[in-house]
């Protein structure tokens, strides 16, 4: 019965945010915390086109590896980590649930 | 100086769409656009994806979305000023504006239709603290003439095909050339990647990857860039020039000090006539906002339209205005 997924978001001033987002609507990251009047942009609308929505998975998630549009995307970004990746790349789905992003430093 | 009715700041497909819009009521219009081809983000960005909600479309690539956009303006002869900023904008007459781009052209219109997107294209800057301090004394985010690099040592950061291709283009110019990229692939033309491997191989590139530039070092002229490297750390690299190559990000740029209600990078319109509350100005598309706005290029046609009408009463407050379908009166261009 339980259709929503939580997520916990640190914002770049560091206030954690505990967010919940519906499974089966076809969101992404992205948009959850555009949703949630969170900061991120997001300006190109989820393409992969733009690094507005780069934030740091902290949580040990298995996610889907990124694409080659995104990696290329990250190369355009900054503040780069190991763990970063574009929001809009991430599908909201049971796997992710729980998991734990911060959002990379506006450049 | 250029004269048109309606001066459109933008030249993407709601301002090129607003050309017909405006023609058909025989109103002239004038592009000013940053980039150096009409089109906007979808010829910038994403030329080759297939756009699905255009109306009568099941699918069109973006690319070809513009070039239908411009065949179907053709007939009402648009001017356009395009790879140059609309900078700066005088009231200089009752109902007559001038706007000043920054390479100087200027333009005067009754109508100012602003259609700017996301803002103009600009580069993106590196956040390396103090970076501002050596633009143009040793920092280059865009080159222009390729010769001054001429017995230089430079070092280029990037990983796409625009970093790809000036390494192998100024290898050839330059004293020394590094190129510096956050990871070990390199996106970009297979053909580029491989020239500069090899230019690699004959040390005549010195290619670093998973690195990045964290620090600049220098008295006013740019002396050394600090570079760290997953397993060589922090290490400063003597340079003449540092090119950053990130790509283009769009800023709202100098229209955000024109005096217009602006609420989070977006112009504040009446959804009436999307004009802005400064009589003559309006905005339209991407650039605007209002409760409910939606992002979309089908509504930027329609608020493009609506503002059209509005602006040729405005212009022609005692004409009367009688609306046409095109499919009963053609659609009739400007002869010569």
């Amino acid at each position: 019965m339980d259709d929503n997924i939580n997520i916990k978001v640190t914002d770049r001033e560091g206030v954690e945010h505990n967010l919940e987002a519906p499974l089966g609507m076809g969101l992404n990251l992205m948009e959850v915390c555009r949703s949630y009047e969170l900061p991120v942009e997001g300006i190109c609308g989820g393409m992969a086109l733009c690094a507005s929505c780069h934030m740091y998975v902290e949580s040990d998630h298995k996610l889907p590896e990124p694409s080659e549009d995104e990696e290329d995307m990250l190369d355009q970004a900054f503040f780069v980590e190991d763990n970063s990746r574009l929001g809009c790349q991430i599908r909201v789905s049971p796997d992710i649930d729980g998991i734990e992003i911060k959002l990379a430093p506006v450049s | 100086m250029i004269k048109t009715d309606i001066l459109i700041i933008g030249a993407g497909p709601v301002g090129l769409f607003t050309v017909f819009e405006a023609g058909l009521l025989k109103l002239k219009c004038h592009l000013v656009d940053a980039l150096g081809q009409p089109g906007g983000q979808l010829t910038e960005i994403y030329p080759k994806k297939p756009i699905y909600d255009i109306p009568g479309y099941p699918s069109i690539l973006a690319g070809e979305l513009v070039d239908n956009l411009l065949e179907q303006i053709a007939p009402f002869k648009p001017g356009f000023t395009l790879g140059e900023r609309a900078e700066k904008l005088d009231k200089v007459g009752e109902k007559m504006y001038r706007v000043t781009t920054n390479r100087g052209t200027q333009i005067e219109a009754p109508v100012i239709a602003i259609a700017g997107g996301l803002g103009c294209f600009e580069p993106r800057k590196p956040p390396i603290e103090g970076i501002e301090d050596y633009e143009d004394k040793g920092i280059d985010y865009i080159i222009r003439d390729p010769s001054v690099y001429k017995g230089k040592k430079l070092l280029i950061a990037g990983g796409g095909d625009s970093a790809l291709d000036w390494t192998i283009l100024l290898s050839d110019i330059a004293d020394e050339v590094t190129l510096i990229h956050r990871r070990k692939s390199f996106r970009g033309a297979l053909d580029s990647v491989e020239k500069v491997m090899q230019l690699a191989k004959d040390k005549k590139v010195n290619l670093i990857t998973e690195a990045q530039a964290i620090g600049l070092n220098g008295n006013g002229v740019l002396k050394e860039v600090v570079v760290k490297q997953k397993e060589m750390g922090e290490f400063a690299q003597e340079v003449d020039n540092f090119i950053p190559l990130f790509g283009l990000s769009p800023k709202l740029g100098p229209i955000g000090e024109w005096g217009l209600n602006i609420d989070k990078n977006a112009i504040v319109v009446d959804t009436r006539d999307y004009s802005t509350g400064i009589p003559g100005i309006y905005a339209i598309g991407d650039i605007n906002t209002y409760p409910g706005k939606l992002k979309l290029i089908l509504c930027g046609f329609h608020e493009g339209t609506l503002m059209a009408q509005s602006a040729f009463k405005y212009i022609y407050p005692d004409q009367k205005l009688s609306f046409k379908y095109t499919t009963v009166a053609g659609v009739n261009g400007f002869e010569e």
